[in-house]
């Protein structure tokens, strides 16, 4: 473990479990021995240091976040499924009970924040809002438990928190961003889309260049905005956790008890504006301005 | 901190999320908590319905009880009216029967008196004969005096 000074043991800690490509011709720095391979041709393999996840590109993958993720994703479906299957008029049980209440918080903020008709913006928010918050509150989990359990299975890194891998988060502010462009052509229509593009905020022709360049870095901004956002509180919250990992083990609890406590708002609250700014984005591309 | 194929997995893996929450999850929730609603409402509403009616039927209830009351009292009045006609009936008739006995008794006396008299007054003519004869010494023809006789009865 690559691991024996403060710096190396964060570092350790913000780093995925990524596999990916390596081309033929690298020379891999085994971390512990330090001995120097050079790949024949080009593989596929698990990354063993940061410089070498690094080196793999885009042609690599983040084992963990993909996995964690699609744990919740699937944690998330397979219970409301369960529910939506059993679901019944009569006395509810307290699952149904729990889900009908995420649901009727997720229509609140669907009604609050959503001025078209659109029947398919509610189920939207649910799955980012359940999501992102399973996904969120992964980080309750102590700093070291798992990556310690993957570490004993032979797994050098191991981040369990897909939101606090910015590609986690880009992912479906990129999926947003792709149905606010949709929802712009269908609703609008590619004329009306244009026009709005050129004419706004500024209704003249000279100013159309303008006007393009300010509303495509508007719209740009918007995926930008959300990921970031997302990405910033929960990456900035985990260094915080792993920093406090750092102190002696029976000191710790004195900054993490408190820490995780102002953790479950945070999560929520990331979890609720990630889900709010996306309705009120698909809110705005449904509108005629 | 690689930006990633993980992005690109992570948006496919979103989009399926999204397909299966809005096919297979979002409706039938929604439609339980719909049907639900519904079922509230209309047992709010039936219960409303239900205190309407009890409200209606006591009103009902006692208006019966009312018009019983009132009935009753009319079959209690009209009793006493009835009896007190047999009453009357029964004292006209009475005093009707009463009358009739008098008036028979009179009848009867009056014949009694009648029959008397003419008794009283064949008597009387004879007497009267056997009188003058005495008077007289000698004997009276009846027959010759009958119709002074006659007169003489008829005078008493």
């Amino acid at each position: 473990m690559a691991a024996d000074t403060p710096v190396e043991y964060i570092q350790h800690h913000l780093q995925n479990l990524t596999y990916g490509k390596l081309p033929a011709g690298y020379e891999r720095v085994d971390p512990y021995t330090e001995e120097v391979v050079v790949l024949q041709e080009t593989s596929w393999t698990f990354a063993r240091s940061s410089v070498e996840a690094a080196d793999m590109g885009f042609m690599a993958i983040h084992v963990d976040t993909m996995g964690w993720s699609l744990a919740m994703g699937l944690l998330f479906l397979t219970l409301f499924r369960l529910v939506a299957k059993r679901a019944t008029s009569g006395q509810p049980g307290g699952l149904q009970n729990m889900v009908e209440m995420t649901v009727e918080f997720v229509q609140g903020i669907v009604r609050d924040g959503f001025h078209g008709k659109n029947p398919f913006i509610a189920p939207l928010a649910l799955t980012i809002f359940v999501w992102v918050l399973l996904m969120n509150t992964l980080k309750l989990i102590p700093v070291d438990f798992i990556p310690s359990l993957a570490q004993f299975l032979g797994l050098e890194y191991f981040k369990i928190v897909p939101t606090t891998d910015p590609n986690g988060t880009f992912g479906i502010a990129i999926g947003v961003f792709f149905l606010i462009i949709y929802y712009n052509f269908k609703v609008k229509g590619p004329g009306g889309f244009a026009k709005e593009l050129s004419f706004t905020p500024f209704n003249h022709w000279l100013l159309v260049p303008f006007n393009l360049l300010l509303e495509i870095i508007g719209h740009l901004t918007k995926p930008l905005s959300l990921a970031l956002r997302l990405f910033g509180n929960m990456y900035a919250g985990e260094v915080v956790f792993i920093l406090i990992a750092l102190l002696p083990f029976w000191l710790q609890w004195t900054l993490n008890v408190p820490w995780a406590i102002f953790h479950i708002l945070v999560v929520t609250l990331q979890a609720f504006i990630f889900t709010t700014l996306s309705v009120v984005y698909l809110s705005q591309a449904h509108e005629e301005h | 901190m690689n930006i990633n194929l993980t992005l690109i997995g992570q948006a496919i893996a979103f989009a399926i999320f999204v397909w299966f929450c809005v096919k297979y999850v979002w409706p039938p929730i929604t439609e339980a908590m719909a049907a639900r609603q519904k079922k509230i409402a209309d047992g709010l509403s039936a219960a409303d319905r239900a205190s309407l009616d009890l409200e209606l039927a006591q009103e009902k209830a006692a208006q019966e009880m009312r018009a019983a009351k009132e009935q009753a009292a009319a079959l209690i009045e009209q009793a006493n009216k009835r009896a007190n006609q047999i009453v009357e009936d029964s004292k006209g008739e009475a005093r009707q029967e009463g009358q009739k006995l008098i008036d028979q008794a009179h009848a009867e006396i009056e014949q009694e008196r009648v029959k008397a008299r003419d008794a009283l007054r064949a008597e009387v003519a004879a007497l009267a004969v056997a009188g003058a004869e005495k008077i007289l010494e000698k004997s009276v023809d009846a027959n010759a005096h009958s119709e002074m006789l006659e007169k003489l009865a008829a005078e008493l």
